[in-house]
């Protein structure tokens, strides 16, 4: 069974057995508005945890995207070049950034919760 | 940090749900519903920005020294018209960019940069001494309406003021307001700047607003709007260390004052004008999705030969657009080039712009 965790920064990474696929939840999306252009890693790649993995383009503006755990980059959400809009459409679904392989259980256990995000953005 | 200052529509941007930021020393909306739909909403139907954040003053007494400073010739500048014009310092750098009017019977009429005014008033008072007079309008705010049904919103309200063509200006009543209303704006599409007294400034808004053609837009929308426009953005586009030689700018000097050199640094500029500048500023086209922000390294061959200073996404184009400054022998249009996006290199081409055409209002 899935489990999802969620960052400060407000990255969300699903995790089922030692995979995890992480976005940007509903509410960085609509602080970002409209989604323009997503840069995403190559696969193969592997980050620390809080290494900077992506980058999204907004019609005003540039930011990061963080590595909400360390691991190796396994697949990209290739869709998200032709269709950048969807981090705004479906930001928990369609709009996923990238699937890691988690290398560390223990930085995914010390992520926040829904409850706890919830209580963070207020 | 210095508490941000309010223009007289702030009560209504918050009622109307707009994000806030600090610009200029403003507290600004910087977009209502989202930048996209705003700036799409512009361009199909009309938007108005509050813009009273930018400085209004009028000149009265001896014109010449207002005149020594510009680069307009006053005496084209009849009753109800109005110009883009340039503050130079005395070295023929740009100061600020300005319009110039004679709206109504009681001299000329200026709109400046609002992160510029302080400077430029200053500047003004400075240089005309005894021999005019300057008087900052703090009491106005500027609204501006843009968009294809600008012309229908104000026909509505004002027949008189929607005769008006593409830089015209004069008094109206507009839905019962004692304005100016000047037919220009910073988007590319036809439109209306009014000035308007502080305290009639939420209502007139609100009227404006009460027409279904009309929705607010913030800043956001209008910085994507006058990128697409080709229109430059002071302090980005162009600042005290460039001419207006450099900065594609040389149309905004009357020919008249070019022939007598008798603006600031003409020397200097009419020379550079001869001789060719070191850089010109173009627009700049990617051919890729990613866009390319200020700062941004134009590279040709591994070699730095320029910088972006605006760049963004142009939702009108459908993609990335951007301008900058490039050395001269590569300003040519059709000249491709690489920026230099987070270390990768982008395909991109130097364009002509407007990105898309301006569609003023000629009559």
């Amino acid at each position: 069974m899935s489990q999802t965790r969620f960052t400060e920064d407000h990255e969300w990474i699903r995790v089922d057995g030692a995979e995890g696929v992480v976005g940007i939840t509903a509410y960085a999306a609509e602080q970002l508005g409209d989604v323009v252009f997503v840069e995403l890693p190559e696969v193969g790649k592997t980050f620390a945890k809080g290494d900077e993995i992506a980058v999204v383009e907004s019609v005003k503006a540039a930011s990061e995207i963080y590595a909400p755990v360390a691991g190796e980059i396994i697949a990209v959400n290739d869709a998200l070049e032709g269709e950048p809009a969807k981090v705004n459409e479906a930001p928990d679904g369609e709009g996923w950034f990238v699937k890691i392989k988690v290398s560390d259980a223990g930085e995914f256990a010390a992520l926040m919760d829904q409850a706890a995000y919830d209580a963070h953005i207020g | 940090m210095t508490e941000l200052l309010r223009t007289p529509l702030h009560d209504l941007h918050l009622e109307l749900g707009a994000k806030m930021v600090p610009f200029a020393g403003y507290d600004m909306p910087v977009q209502y519903e989202g930048v996209m739909a705003e700036h799409n909403h512009t361009r199909e139907a009309a938007g108005l920005f509050d813009v009273s954040h930018m400085g209004q003053a009028r000149v009265t007494g001896d014109e010449a020294a207002l005149e020594a400073l510009i680069t307009a010739d006053l005496s084209q500048i009849g009753p109800g018209e109005q110009k883009y014009s340039l503050l130079l310092n005395d070295e023929g750098g740009v100061m600020d960019d300005l319009m110039v009017s004679r709206p109504d019977g009681r001299g000329v009429f200026l709109v400046v940069n609002a992160a510029c005014k302080a400077n430029d008033f200053a500047h003004m008072a400075s240089r005309f001494g005894d021999r005019a007079g300057l008087t900052v309008l703090s009491d106005r705010a500027l609204l501006a309406l843009q968009g294809p049904q600008a012309h229908g919103v104000m026909e509505a309200l004002c027949p008189p003021a929607a005769k008006l063509i593409f830089m015209q200006a004069g008094r109206f009543s507009l839905a019962g307001f004692d304005v100016l209303i000047f037919r220009s704006g910073y988007t590319g599409e036809d439109g209306f700047e009014i000035s308007v007294p502080n305290a009639d400034a939420d209502a007139l808004a609100r009227v404006l607003l009460a027409d279904d053609r009309v929705k607010p837009i913030g800043l956001g929308a209008r910085d994507s709007l006058r990128l697409e426009a080709g229109l430059c953005l002071y302090g980005h586009d162009m600042d005290e260390t460039r001419t207006p030689v450099e900065a594609a700018l040389m149309w905004a000097v009357a020919k008249s004052r070019r022939e007598r050199a008798d603006f600031p640094g003409a020397e200097r500029i009419l020379a550079e004008r001869a001789a060719g500048a070191k850089e010109k500023r173009v627009g700049l086209l990617l051919k890729d999705r990613a866009p390319a922000r200020e700062g941004t390294e134009i590279v040709v061959g591994g070699e730095r030969v320029g910088i972006v200073t605006s760049g963004g996404f142009g939702p009108t184009v459908g993609g990335p657009i951007a301008m900058g400054y490039v050395r001269a022998d590569l300003a040519a249009p059709g000249t491709p080039v690489d920026l230099m996006v987070r270390g990768k290199a982008r395909a991109a081409e130097i364009v002509k712009t407007p990105f898309v055409a301006q569609r003023y209002y000629r009559g």
